[in-house]
């Protein structure tokens, strides 16, 4: 899919389109006969949606003969992760609690996306209500990565991750709550961005941790990611903290990097795998090659942001995980006496083990007597953290940084001490705990094969300066950063 | 020893925005269940609050009008609660920064009822047993509330009943609210507690919750102060906790101690953004509040001269205070305007519904007109009040009612003529009233205004037929 050095795949499918080189109904199906084909193998999706991406394929070919000109993302196969509300689709959050659960509203940004003529290929899988970074606390059992499939896709949006690397769709929308779009976007060696908090609609977006919760796009390539972006930040009245885009990302691509000063945090280098370390140190080289420059700095505040995103995100899970009480949808626990007794077995069985045990975390840091200690210390050291990338903006256009410190490890890696799992989230929840945007870029590889993905960071709102850093990186280094994988739809 | 009651009140008022808090349904009230809801109000998963900002406005001016401060900034909170009838398992309200602080109430003795907050919220549904089985309906989920939140300064069952009065009164009047307690739109929770007379120092105190009549306010309290009371002189502690008033015993009963007191886990509700209110708002709020009881009932004493129990009764009801201010616009003698108001009108609106709908056929320039034709003379008393029934029955203007000939009433001669034949026709009535009887008189004056159709001054008429009874 390279194409005079520029990778690209939304256009390039979408100039096929339009120039009759294959029609929609031909390539939704072609999609549709290589998850047939694969889905058992990556656990991608946990619904596929024929009839939907039949139909709109259908909608899109007679606008084709008809001679319209089609919109950037029409006709296009992409996924949806399963926690966006998704109109007479089963919307799961790959929890046991909302297995059937048909949604009777859609999400914005799938409203936005429905009404360009996006084809739905299905929903993905993830970790249950997002909570994870491996796919597999999913109810469904996790989505594996394509690169290798003894290995995790990473999560939580590992399904839309490994639909997009597996080529099981063009595109995907995933949500990222503490890393979840870049964390599995870099262990699938694709593209994850996640936009600066506000910039994309919530609105039907299943709650995790609703100050840290954005949606963004897994894509395959920079062109694609900025495509997406552009199609779903719009400011929507149905989200209050909504504010939309400021500025266009697509036209932004092809700036010179020229000068531009990027920031690297010494905090961000401790700890990561050999193979990580000599993968960042070649990327700084690349763009100093480029005509960048490297600041060094510290970011001290850095060190606290694992344990203030556990203690907010589960804080306000516990919150927002509440209304899950068997009473007007989802599971609902058989043999009970009592209102309680139906809503404490209806929690107990319905979700599953990490979910139940942030649910406790939050409630416990909530608590009064433990509110102080630990909920509103939490909140002061989000402060200290928003203002010490503040700071570092002042010095520099873009901070740059390891995505995860290792790469995608194998599956059923189980921890006694779930703690262990959450330092893989290190380095990407300092970005949610900001409200910043950053997008996850593969960068090389491990001695496996595994993909090494590094994240570029953005002020509040700079999606365009961001991508236009990743996409400049991407094709500087064209192959040595990237390599599709041989399965689904080879375009 | 004597002892005291001390109370504070927290009232929960269901504002009349046409929308929910949160959402665009309607908050009307009484319709078949779960049809007022969307998947805002029913906490679909993924669905986010929308601040209708009326509610803030209403709740502005609840604050404004009881004299509070407005925050600048103020802020929405987690409210963390499992129960089926809150969909979200969470009330969004507020907790540490409310819209209004600090105001008071004043009662008619001059003590000032201090007013802690006044915060927003939102209300849950209901519960619906039926047939041995449990229903939820959510119409009235997300339905805003405002919860006005009293120092302990009450002191009396009567002064809780006058507050509450008062309370609703004023939200009443600038209309928020229409505060009807039997449809739950205002319902009270009461903080008692007991202390000795002369004592400085408050008592442990018990909430008794969701008082949503009156009658039921003022039996739990008196149960509670005597409870207490009977506590303290046997010397057991009085426990703080939440009690239930069971209406059918006249008692109230403990539902769960400080100890178990449920933890709501507040925190600032993330979907939200502040609430900003600029000072320009708040003065546009403010310009929008019509003129409030108080300084009506005083304008109606003050300047008008009514006696005070009349202006009470007058201020009692928005509506008639309203009509009666646009009848009396002007006049040189408002104080008839109002008597015919408490009068002849008001026994056709018998209960304090009729009062407050203040339904009438005629407008209130109506009784105008009819006020001016007594205050230039024109008309006299008599016939005023017989054409007013008219009008209240006909919804008639008095020009279509009384002609200019009725207006010129009945000259002195011919009313002589007409008191001379009265005299002449009721021997008896005379001899009475020769016989010391003076109510005797009245019967002649009655046949009087028969006879000339209500035209005549009964108090000329009276005057002519004693000189007749002593000249004959």
């Amino acid at each position: 899919m390279s194409e005079s050095g520029v990778r690209r795949m939304i256009a390039k499918l979408s100039r096929m389109l339009s120039e009759k080189q294959i029609s929609c109904v031909e390539l939704t199906k072609a999609y549709l006969d290589a998850i047939e084909k694969e889905n058992n193998k990556l656990h991608a999706y946990i619904t596929v949606t024929p009839e939907t991406a039949l139909n709109t394929a259908r909608a899109v070919d007679a606008r084709i003969a008809a001679g319209e000109t089609l919109r950037p993302l029409e006709g296009i196969p992409m996924t949806l992760k399963d926690n966006l509300s998704t109109a007479g689709i089963e919307t799961t959050c790959a929890s046991k609690m909302l297995q059937g659960y048909r949604p009777i509203y859609d999400a914005t940004v799938w409203k936005l996306l429905r009404e360009q003529n996006a084809v739905l290929l299905g929903k993905t899988n993830m970790d249950e209500f997002a909570m994870g970074s491996s796919c597999e606390t999913s109810y469904f059992g996790g989505s594996v990565n394509p690169h290798n499939t003894g290995h995790v896709a990473g999560g939580s949006s590992g399904g839309v991750a490994s639909a997009v690397a597996g080529n099981l769709a063009a595109y995907g929308l995933g949500s990222d709550t503490g890393g979840s779009i870049r964390q599995p976007a870099s262990f699938c060696g694709i593209v994850g961005l996640k936009p600066t908090y506000g910039a994309v609609s919530r609105y039907g977006l299943i709650a995790y941790a609703s100050s840290l919760d954005q949606i963004g796009p897994i894509t395959t390539c920079v062109e694609d990611a900025a495509l997406v972006f552009d199609a779903i930040a719009q400011y929507d009245p149905m989200d209050s903290t909504s504010q939309g885009k400021q500025s266009s990302a697509l036209p932004a691509l092809q700036n010179d990097i020229c000068g531009m000063k990027i920031g690297v945090p010494n905090e961000y280098f401790e700890g990561l795998s050999d193979e990580v370390t000599a993968s960042m140190n070649e990327a700084m080289r690349a763009y100093e090659s480029m005509g960048a420059q490297i600041v060094r700095f510290p970011l001290a505040p850095l060190k606290y942001a694992l344990p203030v995103y556990y203690i907010l995100a589960c804080a306000e899970a516990a919150s927002n995980l509440g209304r899950y009480d068997g009473i007007r949808y989802g599971y609902r626990a058989e043999n009970y006496n009592t209102i309680h007794e139906m809503i404490c077995k209806t929690r107990s069985e319905g979700f599953g083990k990490e979910v139940q045990r942030r649910i406790l975390l939050g409630n416990y840091v909530l608590s009064s007597g433990y509110y102080e200690a630990y909920y509103r210390k939490a909140q002061n050291l989000r402060g200290a953290i928003v203002k010490g990338f503040d700071e570092a903006f002042a010095s520099c256009d873009v901070v740059m940084a390891p995505t995860v410190p290792m790469t995608a490890f194998p599956c059923g890696r189980t921890h006694s001490d779930p703690t262990e799992d959450y330092l893989t989230d290190i380095c990407t929840v300092p970005i949610n705990i900001a409200g910043l945007p950053a997008v996850s870029v593969p960068c090389g590889f491990d001695g496996k094969g595994l993909p090494i993905g590094m994240q570029l960071i953005g002020p509040r709102f700079q999606e365009a300066q961001v991508l236009n850093a990743a996409y400049a990186f991407e094709r500087e280094t064209g192959e040595k950063s990237f390599q599709a994988v041989k399965m689904g739809v080879q375009i | 020893m004597k002892y005291e009651l001390v109370a504070g009140l927290e009232t929960h008022i269901e504002l009349s925005t046409k929308t929910k808090i949160f959402c665009g349904c309607t908050t009307e009230f009484g319709s078949e269940p779960n049809t007022h809801c969307c998947p805002i109000c029913t906490g679909m998963p993924g669905t986010l609050p929308k601040l209708n900002r009326a509610v803030v406005n209403f709740a502005i001016k609840a604050g404004l009008a009881t004299h509070c401060e407005i925050a600048p900034v103020a802020k929405m909170d987690r409210k963390n609660y499992v129960y089926p009838d809150l969909p979200k398992a969470y009330q969004i309200s507020e907790f540490d920064k409310p819209l209004c602080q600090n105001g008071y109430i004043e009662l008619e003795s001059g003590r000032r009822i201090r007013i802690t907050r006044i915060h927003i919220e939102e209300d849950a549904g209901k519960l619906v047993h039926q047939r041995g089985d449990t229903y939820v309906d959510y119409n009235r989920g997300g339905v805003p509330l405002i919860e006005v939140v009293t120092e302990p300064d009450i002191r009396s069952i009567d002064e809780a009943r006058e507050y509450v009065e008062k309370l609703q009164l004023i939200m009443k009047y600038i209309g928020v609210s229409d505060c009807k307690m039997q449809e739950g739109s205002l319902r009270c929770d009461v903080n008692v507690s007991v202390r000795p007379e002369g004592s400085e120092k408050l008592g442990t105190r018990a909430e008794i919750k969701n008082m949503n009549s009156f009658t039921f306010m003022t039996k739990a309290m008196q149960y509670e102060f005597d409870r207490q009371v009977d506590l303290v002189e046997s010397g057991e502690q009085v426990v703080q906790e939440t009690r239930r008033f069971d209406d059918a015993t006249g008692t109230t009963e403990g539902m769960r101690s400080k100890e178990d007191a449920q933890d709501y886990r507040y925190f600032r509700e993330p979907d939200l953004v502040s609430i900003v209110t600029t000072p320009e708002q708040v003065e546009e709020l403010r310009g929008q509040l019509p003129e409030l009881p108080d300084a009506k009932y005083a304008r109606y004493v003050g300047e008008y001269g009514l006696p005070p129990a009349d202006a009470s009764l007058l201020v009692k009801y928005r509506r008639v205070a309203e009509f009666f201010d646009e009848a009396a616009n002007g006049l040189q003698t408002p104080k008839t305007v109002a008597n015919l108001i408490l009068g002849q009108i008001f026994r056709r609106m018998p209960t304090d519904e009729e009062k407050e709908a203040c339904n009438l056929l005629i407008s209130a320039g109506m009784l105008r007109e009819l006020a001016l034709l007594l205050e230039s003379g024109k008309m006299k008393m008599n016939l005023a009040k017989s054409t007013l029934d008219t009008m209240l029955d006909t919804g008639k203007p008095v020009g279509e009612l009384v002609s200019e000939g009725d207006l010129a009433g009945v000259d002195e001669d011919a009313l002589y003529k007409i008191c001379a034949e009265m005299v002449a026709a009721n021997p008896n009535a005379v001899a009475d009233y020769r016989a010391g009887k003076e109510k005797a008189v009245k019967a002649l004056i009655g046949g009087v205004m028969k006879a000339t159709k209500g035209k005549a001054d009964a108090t000329q008429a009276e005057a002519i037929l004693i000189e007749l009874i002593h000249k004959a």
